[in-house]
Formats: structure tokens, sequence, C-alpha cells
């Protein structure tokens, strides 16, 4: 699948993934899974528990990796060993626990595994008081609000820990910001805000991947939707040309009703 | 009291922002209310602290001797082995994890540095070596904690095993240690300090320096703080997991040589035990056993609460079996004052903070 939609904006992908399988022991978490995002394009991966939508953006986070299947960055193909690879690729996620510290400071949390390090080769101190500033910088540009950025982050609110975490993600010239269920358990306010930051992303050429069971979030925010069931693809659609019915309809049978053949051809 | 306590800076935890943030102006109707509940929070998570306070001027006044110059330093030369190591053992619990082999790398170390001088190598050599030795065995510990064995079972083993190292090394003999250089180690002094003393401060400096200042101590702090957090931002757990256990081990080496020094002889017998008052010192102190947060002043001063009230009870003429049950109880409670308490205390405070 793909190809089609992969020229869309008349570029190479900034980022495809193809053939990708993976397998945990006996269980098949993935078959053959391939997708591809352009610049700026809000991507809605959505589909049971257990499809494969978590394993799939984890390998591409690099906190896995595949049996087999290869990802390629702006057209070059790349082979991440770990998150470090991927981060260091322009490649952030988002985790559904937000995947914070939290006997750490936002500080601490936001430059985890990339201080600012000084210049003694032997002494590398690390630079709080710069860390701090470009904390309260990125947060203000963010407009996200947190208390202060030399509180740990156990002391925060559920929604204050989520903007620690999307100031993380967002805040080292990112290509793709994946974003786990970042609605599940969040109010209507805090919900918009999320929204309000992937619109922002978008603007920016950022692309953003949104792991969602809320469709809405998707046909308010998204470009297309990626269905996946049982470690497959089952169908892509563009946002503005399908309806919630349609999704739920292939979530539930894995099948694409606009083709003939039942259920759809796994292979890309 | 010769003990400035009060100067002492607790600046290499958490506990600098909760300071910060409790000194913020409170805009309230009842400055006292907000005054006794700061009190409370403070004398909690103090509580340390203050106990080894009040035990040093209850000392000072049940005995004359207890605040000589001499005893003193006594106990400050009797404590520095405890902190020497209790530095590594603070970084091995800020990773959640726990060290039970400290003692066990004491007496392979106290055999080594004796045989080895026998055998005519240099004093410089045979400390670089044993140094090294704990340093690989700490590693070893390390690499195998992170291949998923628990800590304590990994340590325990070293603890067993590395003692029998020792045994059979030393054929179970103590022998004698006449090296002047190594004996300096515990013996010696530099302007009127004992070189134990100055040679734990230096380990102190530098630890503090680590913890709060390098990458390895806020790494170490990440890992013990949420695991699975350290590992999907990226950071080399195994790596530092072996740094942190290796640290460990070459500071037990240390303190070996140190112990080694001051007993003048090589002895698979050192050391017995005394993981146990290393790791009441940490957690006295106030870093926490599951991680994420850890402090080097604490273990100073829990390694020294640990010594000056076996002093204490010993100028007492108190039987030294009670000295254990004592040591014991004070444990007990500090740990529930650290952990249970001061949740309690911290979150009735801010609670009432929010009901003004």
């Amino acid at each position: 699948m793909g190809a089609g939609f992969r020229d869309r904006r008349m570029s190479a992908p900034l980022i495809r993934m193809h053939d990708i399988s993976k397998a945990f022991g006996a269980v098949r978490a993935l078959s053959h899974v391939g997708l591809s995002i352009g610049e700026g394009e809000v991507l809605g991966l959505v589909g049971d528990n257990a499809a494969g939508k978590s394993t799939l953006m984890k390998i591409l986070a690099g906190a896995h990796q595949p049996d087999s299947g290869t990802i390629e960055v702006g057209g070059q193909a790349v082979v991440f060993h770990g998150p470090h690879d991927a981060r260091g690729a322009g490649i952030e996620m988002i985790y559904q626990d937000y995947a914070l510290v939290p006997a750490l400071t936002v500080t601490q949390n936001i430059f985890l595994g990339r201080e600012v390090l000084g210049a003694w080769p032997l002494l590398r101190v690390l630079q709080r008081r710069q860390m701090d500033e470009r904390a309260k910088a990125l947060f203000a540009a963010l407009g996200l609000r947190v208390p202060s950025v030399s509180s740990p982050v156990r002391e925060l609110s559920g929604g204050q820990q989520q903007a620690v975490a999307i100031a993380r993600a967002t805040g080292f010239d990112a290509k793709l910001v994946i974003m786990d269920e970042p609605t599940a358990n969040l109010g209507a306010p805090a919900i918009a805000k999320v929204r309000d930051t992937i619109t922002r992303l978008k603007l920016q050429g950022v692309a953003v991947i949104l792991i969602s069971h809320r469709l809405e979030d998707v046909f308010a925010v998204g470009d297309r939707f990626i269905v996946m069931k049982h470690g497959h693809v089952v169908a892509a659609r563009e946002v503005g040309d399908t309806h919630a019915d349609e999704i739920v309809q292939m979530i539930v049978t894995g099948a694409d009703p606009r083709r003939s053949a039942a259920p759809a051809d796994p292979k890309p | 009291m010769q003990l400035p306590l009060s100067r002492f800076s607790f600046s290499t935890t958490s506990k600098v922002y909760k300071l910060a943030r409790l000194d913020h102006p409170v805009t309230g109707p009842s400055g006292l209310n907000q005054r006794a509940r700061r009190l409370a929070v403070l004398s909690v998570r103090y509580g340390t602290c203050i106990g080894l306070a009040l035990w040093l001027v209850a000392m000072a006044c049940s005995s004359d001797y207890f605040l000589t110059t001499i005893n003193l330093l006594n106990v400050a030369r009797q404590t520095a082995p405890i902190i020497i190591i209790g530095v590594g053992s603070t970084f091995v619990m800020a990773t959640a994890g726990i060290d039970l082999s400290v003692g066990a790398i004491v007496a392979l170390v106290s055999c080594l540095t004796s045989a080895w001088l026998t055998d005519g190598l240099t004093a410089s050599l045979v400390v670089i070596a044993v140094i090294a030795v704990g340093a690989c065995l700490g590693a070893l510990n390390g690499f195998l904690v992170w291949l998923g064995i628990p800590a304590f079972i990994v340590t325990l083993g070293g603890l067993v095993s590395i003692r029998g190292i020792a045994f059979v090394y030393s054929n179970g003999y103590a022998t004698p240690i006449t090296n002047p250089a190594i004996l300096w180690l515990g013996r010696g002094a530099v302007l009127g300090v004992d070189a134990p003393i100055l040679i734990a401060l230096l380990v102190v400096v530098a630890g503090v320096f680590t913890l709060s200042r390098s990458q390895l101590g806020l790494h170490a702090l990440a890992v013990g703080g949420r695991e699975e957090a350290a590992r999907v931002m990226g950071l080399p757990i195994g790596r530092i997991k072996i740094l942190v256990y290796g640290i460990s081990g070459a500071l037990a080496a240390l303190g070996g040589l140190v112990l080694a020094a001051r007993l003048s002889n090589g002895s698979p017998n050192a050391g017995m035990g005394l993981e146990l008052d290393v790791i009441s010192a940490v957690v006295l102190g106030g870093t926490s056993l599951f991680g994420g947060s850890a402090t080097i002043i604490g273990t100073i001063i829990g390694a020294l609460f640990i010594g000056f009230i076996r002093n204490g009870l010993n100028l007492l003429d108190v039987n030294p079996y009670w000295v254990q049950v004592v040591t014991g109880i004070v444990l007990v409670a500090a740990v529930l004052l650290n952990t249970i308490v001061n949740r309690r205390v911290e979150q009735w405070a801010r609670v009432s903070a929010t009901d003004e």
C-alpha cells in the first residue's frame, strides 16, 4: 500500500517503513507492514488492541528492532539500534505513560540523554543553569505552562506531565513526532491543547503519527487514516474520503469494504 | 558542639528545590500555621540529622571524654571506611540496586595486599592492582544485574563467593603488613588530619560532584527512578549499571586498603558484616532504597550516626550486644521516618496548604 499516497505531497516521503515483520516468541506482532509519511502530514494510526500499532511505532522510535524490513528517512535507509539512534534521526515518541522519571526535575527529564555538558574534556559538568533557561524558553515558545522547571515531575498534574513530554519531543528539531494515545484520560480543555499542538507541528512541517482510539481527534486534525488489525495494515483512507462508520467497520472486521476480495492483502 | 551540622549543605538531590519551594512566600491568613507545617516537614526530612544532634548533646552531657578531640577523631577514623564504601553504595542505591559484596571485597583486597607486598610488589603497584580487582568484581556484578538477575541475589552470591576466594587464597590465615607506605593509608596523617579521614573526604568530594554534576550521576538517578523511561530515552542502561557497580567495587577495595592498613594485617575475616553497616549508613542518610533519589552528605551523616552510637554506648559501658540491638532499631526507625512518615507529613502539609 501507500504508493498512491506517498506522492501526495509531490516529494519523497519523509519516513518510509517497508515490509516490517516482528515476532515476540511465538506471537507474530507484525507481518509485512509498511507505511510512509510526508512532511507536515498527520497520520492517524487506528486499530483494535493488539493490532500492532504500538509495536510498529516502537520500532520506528528505536525501542524495538524489527525481525525484517527496512526503514528510510528522507530516502536513506537507516538502522536504529536503540531509541538514541531514532532520536538522532529526528524521530521522537510521546509514550502513553509519558516515559518521564518522576524523581527528576522537569529540566532533567527534558534533557535526559542529551544533556548540555561543559567543555572540559575529563570533567564534563552538567550545565544546569543553561538547561533550565532553555527549558523555560521551550515552554514559553510552545505556550505550555508548568509551575517550575526545577520541580520534580512527580509533583505535576497529569496534564502538566504531558506538557513536559510534548516539550521534550518537540523541542529538539524533530522531523516526526509519534503520539501514543495522547488524548486518553484527558479533559476537554487538555484535548483541545493537544490538538492545537498537533496543528502547530503540522504548520512547522513536522510529521505527526497519532495512535488513537478517538477517531474524532484524527478527523479534527489528521490527513489520513491507517487501519491495522492482527499485525496487518487493513487499509489507508484520506480523512476527507471516509467517515467514522467505515473506519470502525474496518477496525472490527479487519477487511476493506472497497476491495472485492475479503481479507485485505497484507503485502504492500 | 564540635560538629558544625548546620553547615552541611544538602546539595546533592531533589531536596534542594523542595526546600526552595517551601521558602516561597505564602499568602494565607495563618503565617504561624504555615511555619508550623514547614517545621514539621523539615524535622521529619532531616530526622536523622536531628537524631544525631540529639545523640551528640546527650552523650556530651553524660560523658566527659565524649567531646574530646581524641575521641571525635577516633570515631571519624573508624567511620572513614564506611563513608568511603558508602559513597559507592549511594550510587548503587540511586539505581535502585544494592551491593552486598563490599565486605567480601574488603576481605579479598586485604589478603591480596599482604600477599602481593610479600611477593615484592611496590606499594603503589599494589594499590593500583587491588583497586582494579575491586572495580572488575564490581563491574561483573553490574553486568549480571544488567542481565536481569536481581541485584540482591547477584551481590549475595558475591558476598559468599568472594569471601570464599579470600579464604582459599590466604588459607584462612591473617598475615601481617609491614610496608610503611601502605600502613600510612591507615595510620598516617597530613597536617594533623588522619589519612583515612583525608581519603574519605577526597572520595566524598568526588562523589558529590559525580552524583550532582555529572552525566553519570544523573543517569544513575534516572535508571533508578524509572528504568523503562531511561531506556526509551536511549540511556545506555548496561554501561551505567556496570560503571556504578564498578565504582562501588573500586571504593570497597579502597576502603579495604585503609582497613587493612589500620589493622596492619591482611585477613580473610576483614570486613565481616561491613556491607550491613554501609547499607545502614546510606539508608539512614535518606537515600531511597527504591532508587531515583540519593544523597552523599546524608550517607556521611548516616555513617557518623552509626559510629557515634557505637562509640557512645561503648563509653557508657553498655554491653556490646545491646549496641547491636540499638543500631538495628535506629535503622528501622530511620527508614520508617524517611519513607512512610515523610510521605504522610508532606501530604498533610500540601493538603492543608491548599485548604487555606
